[in-house]
């Protein structure tokens, strides 16, 4: 077990390098002089050779690529990730300030969706082709092909104009909350419906679930006992996969509800041409998705005692 | 299924009984009606659409859905009816376009990387952790906004995030192919690699790939509208559905159909490819 934390731990650390250098070279995708585009967005257009050159200078893009990148992953490590073209704050300070919020979000949706989709998945797998099975695994085919941000406008639209309950956008107290939750969350509790229903089935069709039947144990305790715990391990990773969904989901969410979050700043910075925020957002969000990655494939193999024994961690 | 003995050749065999579990599947027929339909209307879009998309018109500006304008005009005063038919062009250029590129990168990545192994294959398969690392919206979004907005930018962002999956799915299949009696039979009797990938292992990879590419799909329209929505892909004038409903979110409580239809196309849209594909999984998954 501990050897397989470390080669996995090694090879994030490799993963994350690679990451910082994609996310590093994203900023030569900027078609035309980066440095000359700042140069005109800090002093207007028809800026001089000479300042777009100061430009250049001061925000370290003279000099080789590799040299230019060593410099900018050190300032990373340091947790310097420049300085925002459109407040002057540390871009590291409007990163973790937004943060919170962005988690918020993700983890009220995640509880949604956990909330929604188990009992649906368990249920629909107990009753088989059944009509509410039926229903129900319509209603997640629905919610994974709904674009998310039509939902959360129509729920606003119900919800917020017509019946009033909740507030239109921000957030200030937890009803606010309700609506991106849920807007984020149904897109997800659909995928892992299917998934614990499928998961279910398959756990159900096990001897040692026969043998529990042919026992004369009660139905609810064979569920509860035996099935449910191995039918987890398949939806535990999928959760984790989710994590990203529910990040990338959140950048739309967080537009429609003027929810003030990573993703919203990301979008502002992406209209702006604000590069370090861009940048920044982008490397902050990944590596927050690779670690709950790492966590979670650990939590799988620790879950699992036949991964555990049979490669003998 | 009594009629095995008349069919000699296995392969046909094969493609006939799944295409006779498809035919079976109502949700994947209904869904490749609507995909068809769909076509049809992109293809036809000139004859069918009763206005003209761009053009506004002021005075008929925000009416709702009624005789002339069957689903309503928008903010400009443009028929929704119309800019729904010709934004399904572009819905479908943008999924064809992503998902072909996707695939073919990534079938071609991963059959290099399963075949051929060695260091090259090494390196394909260390990018796709790579590029997976990332949230592929997220990825994608950055992209498209570093590029200038675009439909061709978010498409580009789209294909540079697609490919990974395929070349993992590819990959494994072949690398579990590889090893099979058939594979070694052909090769001991001096097939060339080309031959031997091309005639006995790009037939097992063929099931997987077109349910990738079906799921993909559905997967695609729906990024490239959020994307849109987001005002990064298709610019204004130009119809189409994620941006059209962008552009209805402020007159949402006096006129909701400008928000509503638009979604609903892609809702119905993404909701075929997706029905396709879990009836192409059934299929052509053996198990």
């Amino acid at each position: 077990m501990l050897k397989y934390i470390v080669r996995r731990v090694i090879l994030m650390l490799f993963i994350l390098l690679c990451v910082s250098i994609v996310t590093f070279s994203m900023m030569h995708l900027v078609p035309g002089d980066p440095a000359k585009i700042i140069a005109e967005q800090r002093y207007g257009e028809g800026v001089t050779s000479e300042t777009v050159e100061w430009v250049r200078k001061d925000l370290g893009m003279d000099g080789a690529i590799a040299v230019q990148y060593f410099a900018w992953l050190t300032g990373v490590m340091q947790g310097d990730l420049g300085y925002s073209y459109s407040t002057d704050r540390p871009v590291w300070k409007e990163i973790s300030s937004r943060f919170p919020a962005t988690l918020e979000l993700a983890l009220a949706a995640m509880l949604v969706s956990l909330l929604i989709s188990i009992p649906i998945g368990i249920y629909s797998a107990m009753k088989k082709y059944s009509i509410m099975d039926n229903i129900s695994m319509f209603a997640a085919m629905l919610g994974v092909s709904m674009p998310n941000f039509w939902l959360g406008l129509l729920l606003i639209l119900f919800f917020s104009v017509h019946l009033g309950w909740f507030p239109v956008y921000g957030r200030q107290d937890v009803t606010s909350l309700v609506l991106p939750a849920v807007t984020l969350g149904t897109g997800t509790a659909a995928v892992t419906a299917r998934l614990v229903r499928s998961s279910m089935l398959e756990v159900l069709k096990q001897d040692y679930i026969r043998t529990a039947y042919s026992k004369g144990l009660k139905e609810i305790i064979i569920i509860y006992k035996h099935a449910l715990k191995n039918a987890f391990i398949p939806v535990v990773t999928v959760i984790g996969l989710q994590f990203g969904a529910l990040l990338e989901g959140a950048v739309v969410v967080e537009v429609i509800f003027a929810w003030p979050g990573i993703g919203r700043l990301l979008v502002d910075a992406i209209f702006a041409r604000n590069f370090p925020v861009i940048q920044g957002c982008v490397l902050i969000i990944t590596i927050f998705y690779v670690m709950i990655n790492l966590l979670i494939d650990i939590l799988y193999v620790w879950l699992d005692p036949r991964i555990r024994y049979d490669n003998k961690l | 299924m009594h009629d095995i003995e008349t069919k000699p050749n296995e392969n046909k065999y094969f493609h006939e009984t799944s295409f006779y579990i498809l035919k079976r599947n109502k949700p994947a027929v209904l869904g490749l009606l609507i995909i068809l339909i769909l076509f049809l209307v992109a293809l036809f879009a000139s004859y069918i659409a009763p206005h003209d998309p761009v053009k506004t018109n002021l005075p008929h500006r925000l009416m709702s859905p009624g005789s002339e304008y069957p689903l309503g005009t928008d903010n400009l005063g443009r028929c929704i009816f119309s800019r729904l038919i010709y934004g399904a062009r572009t819905t479908l250029q943008v999924g064809i376009v992503v998902v072909g590129i996707s695939a073919s990168l990534g079938v071609i990545l991963g059959a290099v990387a399963g075949y051929h192994g060695g260091i090259i294959g090494e390196i394909i398969m260390r990018c796709v952790d790579v590029v997976l690392a990332f949230p592929g919206l997220i990825l994608a979004l950055a992209i498209a906004g570093l590029l200038s907005p675009s439909l061709f930018s978010i498409m580009l962002a789209l294909a540079l995030v697609g490919w990974t999956s395929y070349t993992r799915v590819v990959r494994g299949v072949i690398l579990s192919v590889k090893e099979k009696d058939f594979v070694q039979a052909a090769r001991s009797l001096g097939a060339t690699d080309f031959r031997i990938l091309y005639q006995h292992i790009l037939p097992n990879v063929m099931a997987p790939v077109i349910v990738m590419a079906s799921f993909n799909m559905a997967h695609v329209i729906l990024a490239a509208a959020a994307l849109s929505f987001l005002g990064l892909g298709a610019q204004p004038p130009d119809p189409e559905w994620g941006s059209m409903l962008n552009a209805g979110r402020p007159f949402m409580e006096t006129a909701p159909h400008l928000t509503i239809f638009p979604g609903l196309a892609i809702m119905i849209t993404v909701l075929a490819f997706n029905f396709v594909g879990d009836g192409l999984r059934d299929a052509l998954d053996p198990h």
